[in-house]
């Protein structure tokens, strides 16, 4: 273990598991907000949002998330001239959260989709019963049932938003792949503690991760 | 009852595909009348029911409101289904919010009412309903019988000018249907325009001014209950109580 005793590869090391941090975060509210958006299109009477929605979960659930990373750059930015910062970490850091959030929605809406379909109709008919708007019906009664239950399912999204975030280093970004990727190049004697070292760091935090996902599925689950 | 009309459906036809479920239908209902409609399954009562407040609507027809016509959609469908309670068979109480959320919402989020004002009125109704002790637990924690006394206190917290009961209480446990009837009768007593699909008979016997016999999505014969039960002049309508009268 002589590579993480230099606090030149430490820093690397935890710079790079910064960024995933800060990627998988930035995301998950981005793809969370969209999602619901999208699925509330998705269940709206309005045709033109409901092929909106559809259209949405279409192409970013069937492109590779390495194309949508590449677009950000190559197409957003260099070509289009899209630009979020002059700092160029920065810049590549929210074209990766673009990215990341436009994926990640579309498996987001798909989850929450499922999630009404396990509210009762009952439930929304009682909600127009007593002069709810389809809005209200929707944000008060209907998502937040349809919510509790895809909170698993949810957390797996998640899980795999941030092993996703590591794709952003395909554009410059020295997350922790590109990270892992300049320890082995340096250190060509310690390819399997420094693999190692990054592959437990992802466990560590989410296999706790996913059985906090499982314990808040069972407490918020809605009981009839 | 000769009071005005409140409830007004006139020639009211629905298809649910080739299936007519609703033929014609005429019926009036006066302010502060209880109406009880009766008939076999299948006979289109419930979606009659439905009807009135839109939750289905109808292919032709008219049906008015106190005076209005029933808005296709939008706020003024709003409008008119917060002034028309309904019950449902299935109680429907919103399954992630207490008891007392439960009443408290529709005046809260609809009406904009102030929720001080709101939890008081909530509260008194839970307790003429015997239900007070429960506020703050879940829907799930509760009987049958109680949920179903809750759903009534929902629909009679937006201050309703009529309330629809759409089989109240078959889905109810025997020794729960009781408590919701004596609900209901006091209601009736009390005033409320009602309509009430049931196949309770007594509840139509001691409650109803009005039974409204339907068979086959048609309305086949009214009258009062003691005339109704006692010299039903259409053969369908015998044959109906012949079956159900004899247990």
């Amino acid at each position: 273990m002589d590579v993480f005793s230099d606090p030149y590869n430490v820093d690397v090391y935890v710079t790079g598991f910064l960024w995933i941090l800060k990627l998988t975060a930035a995301s998950t509210v981005g793809a969370l907000v969209l999602g619901v958006l999208l699925a509330a299109m998705r269940v709206s009477p309005v045709p033109v949002l409901r092929g909106f929605g559809a259209a949405w979960v279409n192409v970013f659930r069937n492109t590779p998330l390495t194309l949508i990373i590449f677009f950000c750059y190559f197409g957003l930015f260099s070509t289009l001239g899209f630009s979020v910062s002059d700092e160029i970490d920065l810049n590549n850091y929210w074209l990766g959260v673009i990215g990341l959030s436009v994926y990640t929605a579309a498996f987001v809406c798909e989850a929450i989709r499922s999630g009404i379909n396990t509210v009762p109709a009952g439930q929304a008919e009682a909600a127009r019963a007593i002069g709810m708007s389809f809005r209200q019906t929707l944000t008060m009664i209907v998502l937040p049932q349809a919510g509790r239950a895809v909170v698993a399912p949810l957390g797996s999204i998640f899980i795999a938003l941030s092993k996703n975030a590591t794709i952003v280093g395909t554009i410059g970004l020295m997350e922790s792949s590109n990270a892992m990727k300049e320890l082995i190049n340096a250190n060509g004697d310690a390819v399997i503690p420094i693999f190692l070292v990054f592959a437990g760091t992802f466990a560590v935090v989410l296999i706790p991760a996913g059985y906090g996902f499982g314990w808040l599925a069972n407490r918020l689950a809605v009981k009839r | 009852m000769t009071g005005e009309a409140l409830i007004v459906l006139e020639n009211v036809n629905k298809w649910f595909g080739p299936l007519h479920v609703l033929q014609d239908v005429d019926l009036s209902v006066a302010r502060g009348e209880v109406v009880v409609v009766i008939g076999p399954s299948g006979s289109g009562k419930s979606t009659l029911c439905r009807a009135i407040n839109r939750l289905e609507p109808i292919d032709s027809g008219t049906i008015t409101f106190d005076g209005q016509p029933l808005a296709a959609e939008g706020r003024a469908l709003a409008r008119l289904r917060s002034e028309v309670g309904m019950v449902f068979q299935s109680f429907n109480l919103f399954a992630h919010k207490t008891i007392l959320q439960n009443v408290m919402l529709g005046p809260v989020k609809v009406r904009k009412e102030k929720p001080a004002v709101v939890r008081e009125r909530a509260m008194s109704l839970l307790e003429r309903v015997g239900i007070a002790n429960q506020a703050e637990k879940y829907p799930a924690q509760l009987s049958g019988g109680q949920q179903q006394r809750v759903a009534i206190a929902r629909a009679l917290a937006m201050q309703p000018k009529a309330l629809l009961f759409d089989e109240p209480t078959s889905a109810l446990d025997p020794e729960m249907v009781g408590e919701v009837l004596d609900v209901m009768t006091s209601l009736a007593r009390e005033g409320m325009t009602m309509v009430v699909v049931t196949h309770e008979m007594g509840f139509a016997r001691h409650a109803a001014n009005r039974v409204v016999f339907m068979a086959d999505g048609q309305l086949v014969e009214q009258a009062a209950p003691e005339e109704f039960f006692a010299n039903p002049k259409s053969e369908r309508a015998r044959d109906f109580l012949s079956k159900i009268l004899t247990h």
